[in-house]
């Protein structure tokens, strides 16, 4: 012993990390990833492979020459923001459009606020959101799952606008042809964006991210309730109108954002009673955005609307102190 | 079910190396340093000169204040100096130097092994008695016993709650005192219980004590009114607020002191001091320290006289290994990294826990991710990194806001934080400096009453 270190207490740590949890996001992403592989084949593992890379590489960039500080990369951070943009994105998609949706998405809405921990909406949904707006048919056009020549089609819920909107009813649309039931919807054989296909994998990675207490339970749990009573009450009001709770739970993007994109630290609420707040508005959102909204899938404007509400939804929900109410 | 605290809280490694090895009485050194101020107070006043002869037991300087406690002599020898020394916090503080010659104790004290259980003083005369013999807490916060025991008029004491959960990693005195002098320990609650008038008390212990909780039960059979309380194994339980809320289910609020929900805490080790001082007549010269870490050859438990070296007792456990690179008085998550090894063990010196250097230094930094980890386990309810936050800008009106003074500061942040901040360094920097503003406010307006009575006459 040559010297003894002084430093304030505690001086122990529960080892737990940045790099852990962006990792056990990753992991938590995996099931949906090899479900995405074997629907989509190689053509996923290309999109991933390019947002991911360009992900990292613009943030390695950016701090590198123009914020001038130490590179964080490894952090992995920027590998989930890649790899869930790359899941909001169909399989088919150019190339050059993914690193400009990455560049969006890490370029501006990351490192321009300071990077990691300072943005204010998720990066991967405002560059998913990005493209959306900015390259509407190419974000539109969804490979049908193991499509060898090349067959596009309509997710479940464009179905269902485009249906609705030439006087169809719910039960029509529903029986048409080209509209999976919902044992294919559960089990991603539906169109859609790579990572919103199955809804089991998802639920896998749930389960991951929950064991692991990456996340709690009250982000995803408020979404998913308000998604299936707010969804309810319209069916029950009108089932010809408005389609069913369970249809708006298992198609586009409800359970993946619920799961992976809303439960982002950054932009999520921190007391419980605010993540439940939070839960409950993107849940509304999404359905309202669904039904009386132009676009037919909401999931991605709930959230990014939600996580500009959260300094907000920060600032009056507070958690409960200890002895506040006295018993 | 296992009772336990509400809110927050986490499950560090308990690591309790040395559970398994008895007390073992470690040799009276050669010379001791016995500080006046091992309390929460006013320093004790001197009563003894250089030169002269002081016997074990023997009172060496006497209360300052309301707030305070007598120090007695550890050791029998003759006083070499009084002076100041910089004690393990690097703070400078009044020593009384004693050289050791023999071990001639005070007539008075009752040396017997045998154990006295009538108890014959009056609740008076009991506080009377532990203010005399220099108890304090023994948890570690050093709060003078009798002064906690002295219920303010208008307030009713309803239960009396023993502090045996030692939730703090590693430290391992309580446990191997509640197993070793179970028997004691039960009687010096039941004369803390009759001071204090009540019916009820509760030992409250974790249920990694399995032995110890099985012990006390069976012995606590034949005493009425005394419910050992086994809880669930989590940290800050030995928190005086988390402890009262487990046993009886009752929150302190805000600023408020456990007598007003009706409860008084006292640690184990208090309890036996108690019975000590008052079947024995013995005065808090001795405390159970136990000597742990990874790196330490033989983690142990010894009863030291008060005024030991700090390095004499770590010798006896193997001594400091060549990797050691850090020595903390307490436990890992509340206790004190020592300056240096040539302190003095006191009276609150409850563990001596070794480091080694990997384990000393601390993580990386890197930003907040706002994760809403450290709201998830703060037990008391507050947002750490917020409070964290403004401190470190300096808003002092947000930290006080936000409630910044009901920390406790457990560390629990601190241990969660994923992005290792430094969380309760500028948490603890902000109590300093509201607390500062909230006396100056309370002396503004009381200045202004004054001067308002002043002006009416």
């Amino acid at each position: 012993m040559s010297k003894l270190t002084i430093s304030p207490s505690p001086h122990v740590h529960s080892s737990d990390s940045v790099k852990r949890n962006m990792y056990g996001v990753l992991l938590a992403l995996l099931p949906a990833l090899g479900f995405s592989l074997w629907v989509f084949g190689l053509d996923s593992l290309r999109v991933v492979l390019i947002s991911i890379v360009s992900c990292v590489l613009i943030e390695f960039l950016v701090q590198k020459f123009i914020m001038k500080v130490k590179t964080t990369i490894c952090d992995g951070s920027a590998a989930v923001t890649g790899l869930i943009l790359a899941f909001n994105l169909p399989s088919n998609l150019d190339w050059w459009i993914i690193v400009v949706g990455a560049l969006f998405a890490i370029g501006v809405c990351k490192m321009t606020f300071g990077g990691l921990g300072q943005n204010i909406v998720n990066p991967a949904i405002a560059g998913r959101v990005f493209l959306l707006v900015s390259f509407p048919a190419q974000m539109t056009t969804w490979p049908m799952p193991h499509a060898v020549d090349g067959t596009t089609g309509a997710t479940p819920l464009a179905m269902m606008k485009e249906g609705l909107k030439s006087g169809q009813s719910v039960s029509e649309i529903m029986a048409a042809n080209g509209m999976p039931s919902y044992s294919d919807m559960l089990l991603g054989n539906m169109g859609g964006s790579l990572g919103e296909m199955a809804a089991i994998a998802l639920i896998v990675g749930l389960v991951i991210l929950l064991c692991a207490k990456i996340i709690t339970w009250h982000i995803p749990v408020s979404i998913l309730a308000t998604v299936f009573v707010f969804a309810g009450i319209l069916n029950l009001c009108d089932p010809e109108s408005y389609a069913s709770p369970v249809f708006h739970l298992l198609t586009g993007g409800v359970l993946f954002g619920a799961i992976f994109m809303a439960t982002d630290y950054v932009t999520s609420p921190m007391a419980p009673s605010g993540m439940i707040i939070y839960g409950v508005g993107i849940g509304i959102l999404t359905v309202l955005i669904r039904t009386f909204g132009a676009y037919p899938e909401g999931v991605s404007f709930a959230i990014l609307i939600m996580n500009i509400v959260t300094p907000l939804i920060n600032t009056y929900c507070k958690p409960k102190r200890f002895g506040e109410v006295v018993k | 079910m296992l009772k336990t605290f509400k809110i927050g809280g986490i499950h560090p490694n308990d690591n309790k190396l040395s559970a398994g090895s008895a007390i073992q009485v470690l040799p009276v050194p050669q010379e001791v340093t016995v500080p006046v101020a091992q309390h929460i107070g006013a320093p004790a006043k001197p009563v003894v000169a250089v030169g002269d002869t002081v016997k074990v037991g023997q009172l060496l300087a006497e209360a300052g204040g309301f707030v305070s406690a007598n120090v007695h002599s550890p050791v029998s020898g003759k006083v070499k100096k009084i002076e100041d020394f910089i004690d393990g916090n690097g703070y400078r503080k009044t020593g009384i130097i004693i050289t050791v010659e023999g071990d001639e104790w005070v007539e008075t004290i009752d040396r017997s092994t045998g154990i006295k259980r009538e108890i014959t003083l009056a609740p008076a005369d009991i506080i009377k008695k532990i203010g005399e013999m220099g108890l304090v807490g023994m948890g570690g916060a050093t709060f003078p016993t009798h002064v906690k025991l002295a219920v303010p008029p208008g307030k009713k004491c309803e239960a009396l709650i023993i502090n045996g959960v030692e939730c703090e990693p590693y430290l391992t005195s309580d446990h191997r005192l509640m197993l070793e002098k179970g028997e004691e320990v039960l009687i010096g609650v039941k004369i803390l219980m009759t001071a204090l008038g009540v019916q009820n008390a509760y030992i409250g212990i974790e249920n990694n004590k399995k032995d110890a909780i099985e012990y006390l039960t069976k012995l606590a059979a034949s005493y009425p009114g005394i419910t050992v309380q086994p809880l669930k194994m989590r940290y800050p339980q030995g928190g005086e607020k988390q402890l009262i809320d487990a046993c009886i289910g009752r929150q302190i609020p805000s600023g408020k002191l456990p007598i007003d929900v009706g409860a008084v805490v006292q640690n184990v080790g208090t309890a036996y001091a108690v019975y000590e001082a008052v079947q024995k007549n013995k005065p808090l010269i001795e405390r159970v320290v136990c000597v742990t870490g990874k790196p330490l050859q033989k983690p142990s438990n010894f009863l030291v006289r008060i005024g030991t070296p700090v390095q004499a007792v770590i010798d006896a456990a193997g001594g400091v290994p060549e990797n050691c690179g850090k020595v903390i008085g307490g436990g890992p998550m509340m206790g004190r990294a020592f300056t240096r090894l040539d302190v003095p063990v006191i009276k609150g010196t409850s563990g001596i826990l070794l480091m080694s250097e990997e384990e000393s230094k601390r993580g990386e930094m890197s930003p907040c991710i706002r994760c809403a980890k450290c709201v998830s386990v703060c037990p008391m309810g507050l947002e750490p990194f917020l409070i964290s936050k403004v401190s470190m800008k300096g808003d002092w009106e947000m930290a006080e806001e936000n409630h910044i003074m009901d920390c406790i500061e457990c560390g629990s942040c601190n241990y969660t934080c994923p992005s290792n901040r430094p969380l309760l360094d500028y948490i603890r920097l902000g109590k300093g400096k509201v607390g500062g503003i909230l006396r100056a406010r309370a002396a503004a307006k009381k200045a202004a009453e004054e001067a308002a009575a002043a002006e009416k006459k």
